[in-house]
């Protein structure tokens, strides 16, 4: 291991405030689902939704780089991991979320009414 | 930049083994890999979950109204409440996993000691509570009526609260009794009967005048439709099936589908976490035995400690796609 062994105590319990409060507020806005949220959408999502997914993120990324400890390893090794993760879960979800909500038309729209 | 060019041995080294390109050791680059590959398989099964639920998008079950279980309060509608408890535990074992890996760095043995076994109990707790929400989401609460095109009724009072089919189905004397092996005329039984039959639910259903069926079809406030009386009365007609609690074929929730994933996807998560608690036991006692003390290096612990982690960030995405979203 390259990086130097100095302890970071007062780190990971930052970090750990950072994640618990993330939480709280999770689920404070679901208990909540405040209208102007809930009920707007963006890009055929609602806002509560988008916030979730971002704070999510936000969580994912303290857990990968303060926990894993991926912020102190070489810039080779953060893009092998980060970069194909990202970029293969984006293209998934894009295709199969657009599949999902043609076939949803399809039910909607067709002489299929429902479960087959 | 340091992608293209391996500057870190002598170049007589180069070729002859012992190279760390990426300034990790085999062991944790294997680590990680296998990380990516497990992110992608996950990230494949909640994609999944997206897209059934895309299909089903005005029909899906609403978790708030699913996992409203805290234990030692029965009857008090607490939705999330217990996950997020799970959540923090996880959390919690995370932090006190990072912290063994801190003080394998400083090799302080009895430390590693204390953090890895508090990480092992922080596991355990995960788990044993993964058991009770399941156990929970199979029992069910209140039951439901599958109609004969597969979509499901539940009922509910004049204000819209759930009632259960214990409240008002009636009991008739004519119900058949279970088929099992030892009534069978040749090797015969069949699935456990539910607790009422369907001519129940009807006769109890038109006795109590002040119940109305809900369907699974959610409205413009993203709230499940309540039937009229008489709408009720007509879609009860069709039923064909009674259903209480969850299994893979049908589920008092909603959307078949929608247990399936349930099981699927947490099963497969608490899965790793069983798998990451026995692999720390493993590195427990390796540590209580003094392996790494001898071995000079504590990096096993680093590495079970990336698997670890890894579980707690999966936990944090099923959390946001199964509950809050």
């Amino acid at each position: 291991m390259s990086h130097e062994h100095v302890s970071n105590i007062g780190r990971i319990w930052k970090v750990f405030g950072i994640l618990s409060a993330v939480t709280i507020v999770e689920v404070y806005l679901g208990i909540l689902k405040p209208d102007f949220l809930f009920m707007n959408d963006f890009l055929s999502m609602n806002l509560l939704n988008w916030i979730f997914y971002a704070l999510t993120v936000f969580k994912a990324y303290y857990i990968v780089w303060a926990f894993m400890h991926m912020e102190g390893e070489k810039s080779t090794l953060k893009s092998a991991v980060v970069f194909p993760v990202i970029f293969l879960i984006l293209y998934i979800l894009f295709i199969l979320l657009t599949e999902g909500d043609y076939i949803y038309g399809v039910f909607k729209n067709s002489t299929i009414k429902w479960n087959f | 930049m340091e992608a293209t060019v391996t500057t870190a041995n002598s170049e007589e080294k180069t070729w002859g083994g012992g190279n760390e390109p990426m300034g990790a050791s085999y062991g944790k680059l294997m680590m990680w890999f296998f990380i990516v590959s497990d992110a992608l398989t996950f990230s494949g099964f909640l994609a999944a979950y997206g897209f059934s639920r895309f299909k089903f998008i005005e029909t899906w079950p609403l978790a708030d109204e699913v996992f409203t279980h805290f234990p030692f309060m029965h009857g008090v509608s607490a939705p999330m409440y217990y996950v997020a408890l799970m959540t923090f535990i996880l959390i919690f074992s995370s932090v006190t996993m990072v912290l063994a890996v801190d003080a394998g760095h400083q090799m302080k043995k009895n430390k590693v000691v204390l953090y890895m076994f508090l990480t092992i109990i922080g596991g355990l707790i995960f788990v044993g509570s993964q058991a009770w929400e399941w156990k929970n989401f199979i029992k069910g609460e209140y039951g439901a009526i599958e109609t004969k095109g597969g979509s499901l009724l539940q009922f509910v009072d004049k204000e819209g609260h759930r009632v259960a089919l214990a409240d008002f189905a009636t009991t008739m004397s004519d119900e058949r009794e279970q088929l099992t092996r030892s009534k069978g005329k040749w090797f015969m039984s069949e699935p456990a009967l539910p607790s009422y039959s369907v001519a129940e639910v009807q006769a109890g259903f038109e006795a109590h005048p002040e119940l109305l069926i809900r369907t699974e079809v959610l409205t413009k406030a993203k709230q499940k439709t309540i039937l009229s009386r008489e709408e009720s009365l007509a879609r009860l007609s069709q039923a064909h099936y009674v259903v209480e609690g969850a299994n893979l074929q049908r589920n008092e929730y909603g959307s078949k589908l929608f247990a399936d994933f349930f099981f699927f996807i947490t099963g497969f998560h608490g899965f790793h976490v069983f798998s990451g608690v026995i692999l720390n036991i493993i590195v427990f006692f390796n540590v209580l035995v003094g392996t790494y003390e001898k071995r000079k290096s504590y990096e096993m612990v680093e590495k079970v400690g990336l698997y670890w982690h890894f579980v707690d960030l999966v936990w944090v995405f099923v959390f946001t796609v199964f509950y809050l979203v």
